[in-house]
């Protein structure tokens, strides 16, 4: 049961994945990425993560996803794009090397570290959910905000920033543009 | 493990999965004839408060209206737009209709919950839960499937490549991200009090009328909830997706037949799905009146089935308060709509948030709790002034700058 349900989930995962990078209109590119979402959060269930299921939906499919599209069908970007014409001429090959660094890394995190999981996971409290359905909540919530308080705080300072500086940079008064018409 | 129906724990057996089925057909089926009626319910209170008549020809009273109009549609020939985008038409009404029914399952419908049983019952001699699912994230499933709703007509609208359906769509998925922030802050209110995810759970939690968590959150939470919800359904005040004064019919202005009657199933079953759900979080779900010691209990009936009878009289309620709204409220402006969602509602569920959670915390730890409470409420009055500071120099420099926006 365990595997076929992974099996499904993976096989959303990696559609959903080659979608995004075959699709030639951006819309169904980011309908493709909402379909890995989904796969790894139903991923996230059959390990027992409920939460994180739910907020991988809630926040990447249900938040940044449709902020994608608001933006694909505001700025009217939905042509299809044409992909001859190239900016950064280096880019490709740089595209090129750096994507088989990051293999080449992880099959040697993989290769190396196997028996890693299993070491660290000796020591992990596993909560009762049998007894208590919130013991998973209840547990992430106690390392979110004990063991990882200040690492939790400073990403969210982080965001904030992000945002004033994205207002920042975007706002246009009538006199800016009047100092340097187009 | 996976995440299965409790009853599923040992093995699977035949009895139990009849019984899983026997419920995913019912919840089905209640969903589709609440909201066959609710459609009726609506035009007919409507018409009375018009001074019309409304429909009165099909069955009686005119009930087995939206059967025929139902009917009608299925008839009807199906088009599909020349520009449109014809695979993402097809499924638009998909994505909005499904998650209108999955949300449905968690709510509890019945059950007995009274002196600590938790809702459970023993059909057939296995004992359950008389609710479709009851995941360990509870209520943040319901909170998903909205967020998963705005797919259906942010995609409609835009793959029917016109011009008016896709302003209203655009306007709904503005719409329905901003006013979910305000309805997750009213919802951690509830969970704050509640201390669990699970529906049956919050249910459970609210034995008597000042346990109801309208009343033991301070109503404010309520209030927040109702407003965001009634945004997040593009109901009336809220409805500027389909404003049809401006937008021919909105979102859906493309659609015919049966994927037309989709949508329109689509709203109302999340009509009387969102009133089912405020009928849990705050208004103690399947649980009697309770005052006290003293219950109104319903006599000769069985408890858990008192249980239905209750949620479907709350439920009711708020579906007329729905209809209500129609009737009398006029749409808001646009930006009117954003500066409620924005400026009142965010900060204000925030606001209130933090005063439950100081006062819990102070009554966990036995501080002072007047102390406490003046402390919060010059915070608040501190945060306010300075939110209000903060809109009258954005308002000044708008004027003397300009908006470019």
């Amino acid at each position: 049961m365990e595997l076929f349900v992974f099996g499904c989930a993976a096989l959303m995962v990696v559609v959903g994945a080659v979608g995004v990078i075959i699709r030639k209109h951006p819309v169904h590119a980011a309908l493709s990425l909402v379909l890995t979402l989904f796969g790894v959060a139903v991923l996230f269930v059959i390990q027992e993560a409920h939460f994180l299921a739910a907020v991988q939906v809630i926040v990447y499919a249900g938040a940044i996803v449709v902020l994608f599209l608001f933006v694909i069908m505001l700025l009217g970007v939905d042509r299809v794009e044409n992909l001859r014409t190239e900016p950064l001429t280096t880019q490709r090959p740089l595209a090129v090397i750096v994507s088989l660094g990051l293999i080449g890394v992880l099959v040697a995190a993989f290769a190396t570290g196997s028996g890693v999981l299993q070491e660290r996971g000796a020591g992990l409290n596993i909560p009762d959910l049998l007894n208590d359905s919130d013991a998973n909540t209840k547990q992430l919530a106690q390392s979110i905000f004990s063991q990882y308080v200040v690492a939790f705080e400073v990403t969210s300072v982080l965001l904030v920033v992000a945002v004033v500086g994205t207002v920042l940079l975007a706002r246009r008064t009538k006199n800016s543009v009047a100092e340097n018409p187009k | 493990m996976i995440a299965l129906d409790a009853l599923f724990l040992d093995e699977i057996l035949w009895v139990p999965l009849l019984i899983v089925l026997l419920k995913v057909v019912v919840v089905f089926v209640v969903g589709l004839l609440a909201t066959m009626l609710m459609v009726w319910f609506e035009r007919k209170a409507i018409a009375g408060m018009q001074n019309r008549i409304g429909p009165n020809k099909t069955g009686p009273f005119g009930i087995m209206q939206t059967l025929a109009d139902g009917i009608k549609l299925f008839f009807k020939e199906d088009l599909i737009p020349n520009r449109s985008d014809r695979f993402v038409f097809a499924l638009a009404p998909f994505l909005s209709f499904v998650p209108a029914f999955l949300a449905f399952a968690i709510i509890p419908l019945g059950g007995d919950f009274r002196d600590g049983n938790g809702g459970e019952v023993t059909w057939f001699g296995h004992v359950t839960k008389v609710q479709l699912a009851d995941p360990p994230i509870g209520v943040l499933f319901a909170l998903a499937i909205s967020s998963i709703a705005v797919y259906g007509i942010m995609l409609a609208g835009w793959s029917s490549g016109s011009k008016y359906p896709l302003i209203g769509s655009v306007r709904a998925s503005a719409q329905m991200v901003s006013y979910e922030a305000a309805l997750g802050l009213s919802l951690a209110c509830v969970l704050l009090l509640a201390g669990t995810l699970s529906t049956s759970g919050i249910v459970a939690a609210q034995e008597t009328v000042t346990q109801w968590n309208v009343i033991s959150t301070g109503i404010v939470p309520f209030i927040i909830f109702l407003i965001a919800a009634t945004a997040e359904l593009n109901r009336p005040p809220f409805d500027l997706v389909e404003a049809e004064q401006e937008l021919v019919g909105g979102f859906n202005t493309e659609y015919s037949s049966i994927r037309f009657a989709l949508f329109y199933l689509a709203e109302f079953m999340n009509t009387v799905t969102m009133s089912a759900l405020i009928v849990t979080l705050f208004f103690g779900g399947p649980q009697p009146i309770a005052i006290g010691n003293f219950v109104l209990d319903i006599p000769v009936i069985p408890n858990a089935l008192e249980g239905t009878l209750w949620l479907l009289a709350k439920v009711l309620v708020f579906l007329y308060i729905y209809i209500w709204f129609r009737a009398t409220l006029p749409r808001l402006r646009y930006d009117q709509l954003m500066d409620l969602g924005w400026k009142v509602l965010i900060p204000g569920g925030l606001g209130w948030f933090m005063l439950l959670a100081s006062q819990r915390m102070a009554r966990q730890n036995d501080w002072n709790i007047i102390l406490v409470t003046s402390i919060s409420i010059v915070v608040m009055v501190g945060g306010y002034l300075l939110l209000q500071a903060a809109f009258t120099q954005s308002a000044r420099q708008r004027e003397t700058q300009g908006q470019m926006f």
